[in-house]
């Protein structure tokens, strides 16, 4: 026989392991309509249920009649608050610590808010049935605009609170006021200000959007009365954490409730909450004894589920001449809509939105933020951002921008001199973070090396004095951005939902053939998990990706975990699976020692096995392994080869970027053109590159959508007039710009392979890239900052504005 | 509601059905002939989930009735792959290029790019993106979207696959 042992690549290369471009595993179903999501869930006897939702965005509802609706065929039921009251869950508990109505008790608060639930043996019965159900409204006056909300004699729109001076993050200064939440030092900020050579100051809005993931929200609820229990598929983003809040609430023992989250056709935080939806198709199989499907529809995805953004920040920087920065202050009024049901972290009313400082050393900082309460739809997610982070990030690039305009500097030169310095790390933000490590000189110069900078700016001076002598009516932008992430949440000292800290969780099992299972308790909804943790097994115990199956979703089998938003998969659950895979690889190594007759510490690791030292050819594959582990373990070792691993992060991760946006816009049309749009990454560790290019694309797609037109508006009636793929800017093949990527490696140094996430890096980065653009094109025209998004007509509008037409 | 008996051919197989005069043609697909592979996203004609091929057209089946189709023949995702159960030179083309992610719009979009490949079997990049305008993906930014489609041309038409300069 003449083979060959296989070289140290192959043997690596057979793994696919991290650093691979390992194609997806998922797509092998996905590309044959294979998927299973929720819709596609189908059980005998199944009934729908629909919502009939309010026309008006605040009215008291003085009747509900259902009489006629019970008429319809097929129709069985229709759920009121006062059914919901009889099972106590007329209002729900939000994230944030303030309360929901399930359905209207009483009065709405918002257009589209749900105020009954009909259920009928198909969706067509139960539209019938929701045309047939009467209810008479009492409109009262309306609050939309936050700044308003708190005026004297504002509308009172939560009467439930009435009272009530304090709420869950400390007091309340009016009837339609939420929280107010301040850090940092104020006496020595105002002290920077007061000595200050330069300051600026500036409203910085940044505009209500939504994460409209193309699968809407959906559920299946199944309630087995003999049993006492009750199994839900649903689109959800943190199935565990959906288990324990229906454990809470419908007061079902924990262990007789069953979420199971199949595929996901996309999050981006819309699928973090709990709607009442999942409440009321719950009630429904209760009542009915009959499983009960509901399927939001796209009007009812963008009207009325969990909005993003809508912060409105008054920033000061103050800085010295030659624009060193002295001290950041920032106040934001948040507003939250009809309930507080923002999707953060318990003790963080505003999220992480405190990250406000960038990537700048502040000598000083101080923020406050006050929520307030409106006429819109409830619940503020972290659309595809750790927790307020590209609010925040949106905030101070734009910020830095309007200070270097101020100071008749080249921007990209205020950022290098302000920024954290390399030997600095781990660096102590004035508002309370560690971030953990980074390099953004270097970063930042890959990127003006690759973009030719310098030549841009060149460019654009010319372009500049030709749009003056009226040769052009063009005019070009260059829009920087440098950010700092911070994801992975996170550490229980500083992270909890509802009192459950944020760890994560995998368990491995290898079967004696070399094959083996994980299941971890994050949820993809697109990013590749299936792909990527089978990567980061294959690198730590030697057993070919291939070989590993990934489950997660399914809480009867994953280990409790807190799910997959805020770029935390990787940082928190990624741990989890590299320090469950050493568990194993510690136990293998005791098993190998045994086999081949020599101590522990005799051996090294060698790829896939494990190898005596200094005799090359005594070695014991992980797969030989996997099957001594089930026939023949040292005396006292119990058998199997599995291991479990709750990772509970020391801190959280910082990835950063560094990103510039090319465009002209013609100042007669307002119509852009984005020429080029460079995005460098710093996401540390990179287990798959394909894929994180993939969600760099996509990431920036969406950033492209929210700064350039994307927004979710009210009429001053409380009218959402973006209530469909019609109105609300989705971008197409043909609009999206082309996206170079490219990466720097900063390893975080805390967690186990070094990987920071990257799934948000691009939406947090991309926006005030291209915000900035905008803003720079017009800046020499003597505008300091025009707010998003910026479509054509805003941008015309802003030519106007500016005199560019002759009177 | 009285029901209308419909026959069509969907994937190469005959099928019947009966259903109500306003049944919209995806959910005959989903719900009476049980092929899930076909996606609603938006109900309203501009997502491009629920596209399928309609006698010889790409055609959004949440806005067209079944009893308007009687008669058609219709290939949904479910009749993409290769005779023999592999994939078809534009499904292998959305995994090598990654051209998706959570995969809910890729159904639709490999049956249209499927469309377009035949109404044009060498595209442009340009001629690509206007001829997947119809078709929405929130996750992969189109533009490994628009090399899936470029691969799977190059494949059909027998050339080596070579990716356009940056
Ligand atoms: S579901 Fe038909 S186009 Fe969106
Ligand atoms: S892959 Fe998610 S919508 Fe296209």
């Amino acid at each position: 026989m003449n083979y060959m042992t296989p070289t140290r690549e192959q043997r690596e290369a057979k793994l696919e392991g991290m650093g691979c471009k390992r194609k997806r595993v998922e797509d092998i179903r996905f590309t044959q309509g294979r998927g299973n999501y929720v819709d596609d869930v189908k059980l005998p006897g199944m009934l729908h249920g629909d919502f009939v939702r309010s026309p008006h965005p605040h009215a008291r509802v003085k009747s509900i009649n259902s009489e006629e609706a019970l008429k319809v065929p097929g129709v069985l039921a229709v759920i009121t608050a006062e059914t919901l009251k009889t099972v106590n869950l007329a209002w729900m508990p939000t994230l944030a610590g303030d309360v929901q109505m399930v359905l209207a008790d009483g009065k709405v608060l918002f257009q589209n808010q749900e105020v009954a639930f009909v259920v009928a043996t198909d969706r067509y019965a139960a539209d019938d049935g929701i045309n047939k159900v009467v209810v008479e409204y009492e409109p009262l006056p309306v609050v939309i605009d936050p700044f308003k909300a708190m005026d004297a004699d504002a509308p009172v729109l939560r009467e439930d609170l009435a009272g009530k001076t304090t709420g869950a993050h400390g007091p309340r200064k009016h009837h339609n006021h939420v929280f107010e939440w301040t850090i940092g030092d104020k006496d020595l900020t105002d002290a920077a200000f007061r000595n200050a050579e330069v300051s600026i100051k500036e409203m910085i809005s940044y505009h209500r959007t939504h994460p409209s993931p193309l699968e809407t929200c959906q559920c299946v609820c199944s309630f087995d009365k003999i049993k006492g229990e009750l199994t839900i598929w649903g689109t959800f983003q943190a199935p565990h954490v959906i288990r324990t809040v229906v454990a809470l609430i419908a007061k079902i023992p924990e262990h007789k409730i069953h979420v199971i989250a199949p595929d996901i056709g996309g999050g981006f935080g819309n699928k973090v909450g709990a709607y009442p939806g999942y409440i009321c198709a719950a009630v429904a199989s209760i009542v009915t004894g009959k499983p009960v499907k509901w399927v939001e529809d796209r009007i009812e995805n963008l009207t009325a589920t969990s909005f993003a953004r809508d912060y409105h920040m008054t920033t000061e920087i103050a800085a010295t001449k030659e624009g060193k920065v002295t001290g950041l202050r920032v106040h934001v009024l948040a507003d939250h809509g009809a309930f507080d049901a923002c999707a953060d972290p318990s003790k963080w009313p505003a999220g992480f939105f405190n990250i406000v400082t960038g990537s700048y050393d502040f000598p000083t900082a101080h923020l406050s933020v006050d929520g307030v309460y409106t006429n819109k739809a409830p619940g503020g997610v972290a659309y595809r951002c750790s927790f307020r982070v590209t609010e925040a990030a949106y905030c101070i690039e734009r910020g830095m921008d309007i200070l270097a305009q101020k100071l008749g500097m080249d921007p990209a030169e205020l950022r290098l001199k302000n920024f954290i310095k390399a030997e600095q790390f781990p660096y102590h933000s004035a508002l309370g973070w560690e971030y953990d490590s980074g390099d953004y000189h270097t970063a930042m110069r890959k990127m003006m090396e690759t973009v030719d900078y310098a030549g841009l700016r060149k460019e654009q001076a010319g372009q500049r004095e030709a749009f003056k002598r009226g040769e052009t009516r063009e005019i070009m932008g260059v829009g920087l951005s440098f950010f700092t992430e911070i994801v992975g949440a996170g550490p229980s000292k500083n992270c909890d939902i509802l009192g459950i800290a944020m760890f994560d969780s995998c368990e491995i099992r290898l079967h004696p053939t070399g094959a083996g299972i994980a299941r971890v308790g994050t949820k993809s909804q697109g990013q590749g998990h299936e792909t990527t943790w089978a990567q980061i097994i294959a690198t730590e115990i030697g057993i070919p990706a291939d070989d590993i199956m990934v489950e997660e979703g399914n809480t009867d089998t994953a280990p409790y975990g807190l799910g997959t938003y805020g770029s935390r998969s990787t940082p928190v659950a990624g741990a989890a699976i590299a320090m469950a895979a050493r568990k194993i690889k510690a136990k293998a190594q005791m098993i190998a020692a045994y086999k081949l007759e020599v101590h522990e510490g005799d051996l090294e690791w060698d790829i896939d096995g494990f190898r005596v030292k200094g005799l090359p050819e005594k070695t014991m594959s992980m797969k030989d392994i996997c099957w001594a582990a089930y026939n023949s373990v040292p005396p006292g070792m119990e058998p199997g080869l599995e291991a479990v691993s709750y990772y509970d992060p020391p801190n959280m991760t910082y990835p950063f970027g560094a990103y510039i946006c090319v465009m002209n816009i013609d100042v007669d049309t307002g119509v852009y053109k984005i020429r080029r749009f460079y995005a460098l990454d710093d996401c540390g560790t990179r287990i798959n590159p394909m894929i994180i290019e993939g969600q760099v694309h996509g990431g920036l797609t969406e950033a492209f959508a929210i700064a350039m037109g994307q927004e979710i508006r009210y009429d001053e009636t409380g009218n959402v007039v973006t209530g469909s793929f019609m109105d609300f800017f989705m971008p197409t093949a043909v609009e999206t710009p082309h996206w170079e990527t490219d990466f720097t490696v900063t390893p975080s140094p805390h967690h186990p392979i070094g990987a920071k996430g990257v799934g948000e890096s691009p939406n947090v980065g991309g926006v005030p890239a291209f915000s900035n653009a905008v803003n720079d094109a017009f800046s020499f025209l003597g505008s300091t900052h025009i707010q998003m998004p910026h479509d054509f007509w805003r941008n015309w509008r802003a030519a106007k504005n500016l005199g560019v037409f002759a009177a | 509601m009285a029901k209308t008996h419909v026959t069509m051919k969907v994937n190469g197989a005959e099928v019947e059905g009966l259903v109500e005069p306003r049944t919209l043609l995806v959910h005959f697909i989903r719900e009476n002939l049980q092929l899930t592979g076909t996606h609603i996203g938006c109900e309203t004609t501009h997502c491009g989930a629920c596209t399928v091929d309609l006698n010889g057209m790409s055609v959004k089946s949440c806005t067209m009735f079944a009893v308007q189709a009687a008669g058609a023949d219709i290939l949904t995702i479910e009749g993409v792959a290769n005779a023999d159960g592999t994939l078809s030179a534009l499904q292998e083309g959305f995994r090598m290029m990654h051209g998706l992610q959570c995969g809910f719009c890729t159904p639709g979009m490999i049956i249209r790019a499927q469309r377009l490949l035949q109404e044009n079997p060498n595209p442009s990049e340009e001629e690509i993106r206007m001829g997947i305008s119809g078709n929405i993906c929130r996750c992969t930014g189109y533009q490994n979207i628009v090399r899936a489609i470029q691969y799977a041309a190059a494949k059909i038409n027998g050339v080596e696959f070579q990716e356009a300069a940056e």
